[in-house]
């Protein structure tokens, strides 16, 4: 028992050691997280070759699981990109570096519109890094009518054929959207509504995705999915994509959301990380990052050198009267248990 | 009892990476903001949502145990009556792509199962209708079945090699014919094989998740998957609740270890017995 309690000691004394492994001579290297597919990766090189600071570059799968990752006590990421109601978690929680403007001087570049958000006022802690909407895609050789409304992901014509997101939030919202009700509702009985709402339609989902949505829709394995304008984008290009796609956001409005760069607390490079920033604010990355993802800029600088195709594209850039009707989320502190109680009825159902 | 010098690293390793996880798990399954509770199990345990998503986790475990030996046990007789270098190049052939990790053998699955993909493609060519074959139940056993296949036929395979010819030679001089040869005298010889070909798939399959998700297109939810969603969407809030779960799916695995030791031993009984 002695030998154990010595071996338990040991670990216990060992384990820190564990994690100062990496190399720290010479250049420094910042560790991003971000979404998957969701930069030019070459950009990624560029910066190096400008700056000499490297970057360790790893994809993560939605919000949750980012946040999962930054509350770690050894978390190691110096620049990330939740979306605007996990910044306003982050904020509260006190997890976010504040920002050098300093260093950023490129924020000149940003759009108005997308700064001094209310998750974030002042932008004391975040950057606009893109933006859009949830919609409806839609495969226009099944789909003849044309999509003005959420009832249509409840379509029994279309049984088999429906691709919802396996995330809790875009979905439960798509039906508290459906029922006219605040995606961030805190209203039990409503939730409870959009809970029965998603049972009813789960025999007519095709299955419930992340980004395999995207090769699903593009190999026409789907006639509809609730997708984001960004992924909208890039399926519907005739070229790498697949031309008979088309995007829609409901006639009732729909979710509005931002994702923003943040340097979380635990940063020990955040000068560098701020130079990341910058270097993602300039106009001429900031085009290319937004045609190769094709997610809308914030960037007003690059907004006016895009070619029309992507100025005159109502999914790349959505008419006001449609933004006017979108809702942001919020985060939804503790409640999220009641929304994740209902989550697992409609998964286990 | 004394312990070579050599099997400390083997203990660190095991202290670091299964009790103190083990243990963890333990203290936030009991417990909530540092106060010990039974609460968290008794939730998970009477939860209208959980159990019938538990249950559906056995029934699925126990359904891949039983294709397991109806198509692992002929597979690993017929390896075992090869000749010694066919049956080790076959048998390779089982092993190479366990090499590969299971996720991307899943996403394999994927892609020959899609609506537009191998097999459907093949389909369309002899001009018959495409099958739906992804996100549906069947895919989610059939990525279950292949994935811990090789788990059943390797144990049973180790087992009829080993067997002594002269046991099956002695039947046939008896005058036992083919058949009763084999239920009376092989397939006695070789239940320790199939009870730990049965321990292998059915705790792996019981506590399976990702093949539900990525085949069943989330919509045939494991108790793994409840599990992993438990952690992910309530992040910290979830730990008591999670590890509730992942607690009583522990329990599960360590019943069924007991009751499949004492199998394997009544077994080796059995098969002492007969001499």
């Amino acid at each position: 028992m002695k030998k154990l309690a010595f071996l338990v000691a040991l670990v216990l004394a060992i384990a820190p050691l564990a994690g100062c492994g990496a190399a720290q001579e010479g250049t420094v290297t910042i560790n991003v997280l971000n979404w998957g597919d969701y930069i030019d990766e070459s950009l990624l090189e560029q910066f190096t070759e400008e700056t000499g600071i490297k970057v360790n570059y790893t994809p993560m799968a939605n919000n949750e699981e980012m946040l999962v990752k930054l509350t770690a006590t050894d978390s190691i990421y110096d620049v990330c990109f939740p979306s605007d109601y996990i910044i306003e978690k982050l904020i509260a929680d006190d997890m976010l570096h504040e920002l050098n403007k300093e260093n950023i001087p490129n924020i000149a570049n940003i759009d108005e519109r997308f700064l001094n958000l209310a998750f974030d006022p002042g932008n004391k802690y975040s950057v606009p890094y893109m933006w859009g909407t949830v919609g409806i895609l839609y495969n226009t050789t099944m789909v003849t009518e044309p999509v003005k409304s959420w009832d249509i992901l409840w379509d029994a014509k279309y049984s088999g054929q429906i691709l919802m997101y396996d995330s809790i939030r875009d979905t439960i919202g798509v039906a508290l959207m459906k029922l006219g009700y605040s995606i961030n509702t805190r209203d039990e009985q409503q939730i409870l509504d959009a809970e029965a709402a998603l049972i009813e339609q789960k025999p007519l989902v095709l299955a419930y995705l992340g980004d395999s949505i995207k090769d699903t829709m593009i190999n026409g394995g789907g006639a509809l999915a609730v997708v984001y304008s960004g992924d909208a984008m890039w399926c519907s290009d005739p070229v790498e994509g697949n031309g008979d796609l088309a995007y829609a956001v409901p006639e009732t409005g729909s979710n509005l959301w931002f994702d923003n760069i943040v340097i979380p607390k635990t940063s020990k490079h955040t000068a560098e990380a701020e130079a990341f920033i910058n270097f993602l604010c300039d106009a001429e990355v900031a085009k290319a990052n937004t045609e190769y993802i094709g997610y809308s800029t914030p960037n007003a600088a690059a907004f006016e050198m895009l070619d029309d195709s992507y100025k005159n594209n109502p999914t790349y850039n959505p008419p006001q009267e449609i933004l006017d009707k979108c809702e942001l989320y919020h985060d939804l502190g503790d409640f999220i248990n009641v929304y994740n109680a209902s989550w697992n009825r409609i998964k286990a159902g | 009892m004394k312990r070579s010098v050599f099997s400390y690293p083997y203990i660190v390793w095991m202290v670091i990476f299964i009790l103190s996880p083990m243990l963890l798990i333990v203290y936030y399954a009991f417990s909530s903001g540092g106060a010990l509770t039974f609460a968290n199990i008794r939730d998970a345990l009477s939860s209208e949502t959980y159990m019938p998503v538990l249950l559906r986790s056995v029934i699925v475990a126990l359904e891949a145990t039983a294709i397991c030996i109806a198509l692992g046990y002929p597979i690993a007789y017929l390896l075992s009556k090869m000749k010694k270098s066919t049956a080790s190049l076959v048998s390779v052939l089982f092993i190479v792509p366990m090499w590969m990790n299971f996720l991307l053998r899943t996403y394999a699955w994927q892609v020959i199962l899609d609506s537009s993909g191998i097999l459907n493609s093949w389909l369309k060519a002899f001009g018959l209708e495409p099958l739906h074959l992804l996100y549906t139940e069947g895919a989610v056993m059939l990525g279950t079945v292949y994935n811990f296949l090789p788990f059943m036929i390797l144990p049973i395979y180790t087992v009829l090699i080993k067997l002594d010819k002269s046991h099956i030679e002695a039947a046939q001089d008896l005058g036992a014919n083919g058949a009763t040869t084999f239920f009376k005298v092989v397939l006695p010889l070789s239940m320790p094989g199939v009870i730990s070909g049965i321990t292998m798939v059915f705790i792996p399959a019981i506590t399976t998740f990702a093949i539900s998700r990525l085949l069943g297109g989330g919509k045939y939810m494991l108790y793994g998957d409840l599990i992993e969603n438990q952690f992910i969407t309530l992040g910290v809030n979830g730990w008591n609740a999670g590890s509730a779960l992942s607690f009583i799916l522990l329990v599960l695995v360590v019943i069924s270890m007991v009751i499949m030791r004492r199998a394997e031993r009544e077994a080796g009984e059995e098969g002492s017995k007969l001499w």
